[in-house]
């Protein structure tokens, strides 16, 4: 039975990081090249640990499952990375951005950890500039910044539109002197399939080499997983097509409680869908909220060309409903209410499921180059995907699945509740509440990796200089790789008939339909009762061709969908018993009057963490009750 | 739409490979050419035969996992444009379309269409960092970097590490996807404390992979789906002379 301790240092708000980091064990340069750190996953967060944690001189081992580490979704990445410099004199600090992100996250995340991520925002701009990531700078060769939705300053660091990949480089630079030097080992090619605890303590992993099928042990003395979210449980996202959850599930099914499962970001700017074989959507920054105007006809069913559409006809409705922020509404704003006006009648396009995003005023205001200069290879990319050019005609956007809030459950170490294993980055739910403000995650994932785990895991290992080198054989280790390749050896004898890509496209349905942008108890009952029949036709039609020893990569597709059905039932479960709408988690039940989320603090302001009651049972829910002491809680309100 | 695909199938990299046959009907012009791939493996799967290995993830044209050449061309007919982004809508309906992996020694074939681009990785290692540790930046505006040479920095700096340059040269040379990386970096304050370490080091890495030299054809630049200018190789060039005429120290 785990024990939820937060670990939330006492004092004032910004002091409790400085005193809790002076209190903090340290490991002698000597006995850090004797302990072994195993990081899962190469994006922004775990290229970001490796590297700190290499430079303490920390043996390091970092896997991937992509060819290399520089490939990791952080790199798709667009709109910007925040961080409270005031550079633009607009009154930013980081009690700001801590507010910011607190009132985003619709009053669901913990004060301290949001401000510290806040408190190390700064840091981690001026460590990028000196790794040489190429920001966007004013003609005086300073930094400049922009403005991100569900804020009022301009706190936002970019690079074009691909902040993600730039950041991404710097993180993998930095990893890479490290493997130069020794003190990280790179297995890129690696799927994890399962966490070794030994006497209570993570101490390794159970990984798949992709390319052999070799079923592989590595030990270490603590384990930190960087795996990002689960979003593509939702087939069609905004992720790479390899994303998945598995390895967080499977540490989850070793007792690391599992927080919020159901705060999951409906990003507002997607291409929509534009055929039945699409199996990814792309995103458009949220930075272009800075300057295009979101709209739909005043009429019901207006089959004319936007161009056509005279002004006084169009309804600009995030300005009309939002006046104080306009178009940069955050995104579980904009997307319930591009997704109101579409249910309604009012949608463009072929299947009336998308509005416009207009920059006709703007380019008007500004010029076309102004415009490029900004967005220019968003511009073509969405050429590039629908054949329109949107310097000519609006650009047609729809919400899709993105980021999820939820994830491992972690204390102020970020440790979960497995001694020893870690999680950071997308991975962990600490920093974004029920709903996660633009050019954050960036943030606290290179805040977590550079700045605060090198700290708190040193605590952790304090204890571990006397261990010595752990072995991979053993009961736990055995058992693990046991289970891996027994899972394995199922899925390749059911030899069905239907492919993993065709399972995941239903069960994203599933999802979509009924643990999407609006939820209620009916259809999440239902939504759990098709989990189950979809789930129970998978073990008995899933075909995967090939060899379990070979690079294959259908078999990949199915261990990893194969998690996603459980994953996508503790969502609904967790999605039920919120009986309250807040963030992103939006109730039809509970609303205002005007259809805004009603969140309920007296019965929920508390984080849901479930417990696993093996396969059998139902999960076990405790909750770690929110205090708010340095913010006011308040209806959120962006009117 | 209608097509006749001629894909190279090779079990894995000591097998012995070939050109396989494979019609396809009924494929929407809206359908990326990835999603066409998509469609034709589960046809394949569903028939009982093994699909074709091909890697891919973002598809979104930023990661620079997916790599396909495709009529005699890296990445396929449209410029600046990965295979992810390329649309079938680009092709004429009854086309016979060429897939085959990147052709270059530095990159062996692993399975089908897949490769093994590790040489790209260790040339990295050799020097494509800067040499700061975590907590001893300087606060960001203390380094001012003139708006033209940050965006100059930029344009090297958004290589993929696709391959698409090495598939394209004839001499398999890395040199647009090495100055790329050692350009942005000898351009600005804080890259250029190591520069001839840096340039020695990683031409040493590059040639050591065994790829080719530049003989000036440009076909680099005009496959690079990122649109990497041929004008870093020349200062990658300056550099590499730099450092040896006036040594790596100093």
């Amino acid at each position: 039975m785990i024990k939820l301790d937060s670990k939330i240092p006492d004092g004032p708000l910004a002091e409790k990081w400085t005193r809790y980091k002076a209190g903090l064990r340290l490991v002698n340069a000597a006995n850090r090249k004797k302990i072994e750190i195993i990081v899962v996953g190469s994006g922004l967060a775990g290229s970001s640990a490796a590297s700190a944690l290499g430079e303490l001189g920390y043996k390091v081992k970092v896997f991937c499952f992509q060819d290399s580490p520089r490939r990791a979704h952080s790199v798709a990445a667009q709109g910007g990375i925040n961080a409270a410099k005031n550079y633009k004199n607009d009154n930013d600090s980081i009690h700001r951005l801590f507010h910011d992100m607190i009132k985003g996250g619709d009053y669901r995340a913990r004060e301290a950890n949001v401000y510290r991520a806040a408190e190390v925002s700064n840091d981690v701009i001026d460590h990028f500039t000196a790794l040489g990531v190429p920001f966007a700078r004013d003609y005086g060769g300073s930094l400049d910044t922009r403005s991100f939705g569900g804020v009022q300053v301009s706190r936002t660091f970019y690079a074009k539109g691909q902040t993600g990949q730039q950041c991404l480089l710097g993180t993998y630079s930095s990893m890479n002197r490290q493997i130069a030097k020794g003190t990280v080992e790179m297995f890129p090619r690696r799927d994890m399939l399962d966490l070794v605890v030994v006497d209570g303590k993570a101490r390794g992993i159970i990984t798949r080499n992709l390319l052999t099928g070799g079923i592989e042990r590595h030990s270490a003395h603590a384990v930190v997983l960087a795996t990002g979210g689960y979003g593509t449980v939702f087939y069609l996202s905004t992720l790479g097509l390899g994303s998945n959850a598995s390895a967080a599930w499977s540490a989850y099914k070793k007792g690391a409680a599992f927080a919020n499962p159901s705060f999951i970001q409906i990003h507002p700017t997607s291409i929509p869908v534009l055929n039945d074989y699409q199996c990814k959507l792309t995103l458009m920054s949220e930075s272009l909220r800075n300057d295009g105007r979101v709209w739909v006809p005043k009429e019901k069913g207006d089959k004319r060309q936007a161009t056509e559409i005279p002004e006084e006809e169009r309804d600009y409705y995030l300005e009309r409903r939002y006046p104080a922020f306009g178009n940069l509404v955050p995104r579980d704003v904009a997307s319930r209410a591009a997704k109101e006006r579409c249910d309604a009648g009012y949608g463009v396009g072929d299947t009336g499921l998308s509005v416009y995003l207009d920059f006709k005023d703007a380019i008007k205001a500004q010029g076309e180059q102004a415009i490029r200069d900004k967005y220019g290879n968003l511009f073509e990319m969405y050429e590039k995907i629908t054949g329109i050019n949107p310097y000519k005609q609006p650009m047609r956007i729809y919400p899709a699945g993105h980021y999820t809030m939820g994830g491992l459950w972690v204390d102020y170490d970020l440790m979960t509740t497995i001694p020893g294993l870690f999680a950071i980055g997308e991975s962990n739910f600490s920093d974004h509440g029920a709903n996660r403000l633009g050019a954050s995650s960036l943030m606290q994932c290179c805040g977590d990796g550079y700045f605060i785990l090198p700290n708190t895991i040193s605590d952790y290992l304090a204890d571990e200089i006397r261990t010595g080198k752990i072995p991979v054989e053993g009961k736990a280790f055995d058992e693990a790789a046991e289970a891996a390749a027994e899972k394995v050896r199922r899925i390749m004898a059911v030899k069905g008939k239907q492919t993993a890509s065709a399972f995941h496209k239903r069960l994203g349905k599933i999802m979509w339909d009924h643990c999407g942008m609006r939820r209620d108890a009916e259809g999440l009952e239902k939504g759990l009762g098709l989990l189950d029949e979809l789930e129970k036709e998978f073990w008995n039609d899933i075909c995967v061709p090939g060899s379990e020893n070979d690079y294959n990569q259908e078999l990949e597709k199915a261990l990893r969908i194969a998690d996603f059905f459980e994953i996508g039932r503790l969502m609904c479960e967790d999605a039920l018993q919120r009986e309250e709408s807040c963030g992103a988690h939006f109730r039809e039940e509970h609303q205002t009057e005007t259809g805004e989320a009603k969140r309920n603090d007296a019965e929920y302001a508390y984080v849901g963490a479930w417990e696993y009651q093996g396969a059998e049972n139902k999960p076990k829910l405790h909750k770690e009750a929110l205090k708010f002491e340095f913010v006011e809680v308040k209806e959120r309100s962006y009117k | 739409m209608e097509f006749t695909l001629k894909i190279w199938r090779q079990q894995n990299a000591g097998a012995k490979g070939g050109f396989k046959t494979y019609p396809l009907k009924d494929v929407s012009p809206e359908m990326s050419f990835l999603e066409m791939l998509d469609y034709l493996n589960k046809q394949l799967i569903e028939g009982g035969d093994e699909p074709v290995t091909f890697e891919h993830d973002c598809r979104e044209g930023i990661c620079g996992t997916c790599g396909l050449y495709i009529n005699g061309r890296p990445h396929g007919p449209m410029r600046d444009t990965t295979t992810c982004e390329l649309h079938m809508r680009e092709f004429a309906d009854g086309d016979t379309i060429f897939i085959e992996p990147w052709r270059a020694s530095a990159f062996p074939v692993i399975k089908d269409l897949a490769v093994d681009r590790s040489s790209f990785e260790r040339i990295m290692h050799a020097g494509g960092f800067i040499s700061t540790n975590t907590g001893c930046a300087p606060e960001s505006n203390s380094n001012p970097i003139g708006k033209h040479v940050a965006d100059l920095a930029f344009d090297a700096a958004a290589c993929i590490g696709c391959g698409a340059c090495v598939a394209a040269c004839k001499n398999s040379s890395a040199m647009l996807f090495a100055s790329a990386k050692i350009a942005q970096y000898a351009m600005t304050p804080q890259g250029k404390v190591e520069r001839k370490e840096r340039v020695d080091q990683m031409v040493r890495q590059m040639d050591a992979e065994g790829f080719g030299a530049c003989s000036n054809t440009y076909s680099c630049e005009f496959d690079c789906p990122k649109g990497i200018s041929v004008d870093f190789i020349a200062t990658m060039n300056k550099e590499f002379l730099y450092s040896k005429l006036f040594g790596q120290k100093g």
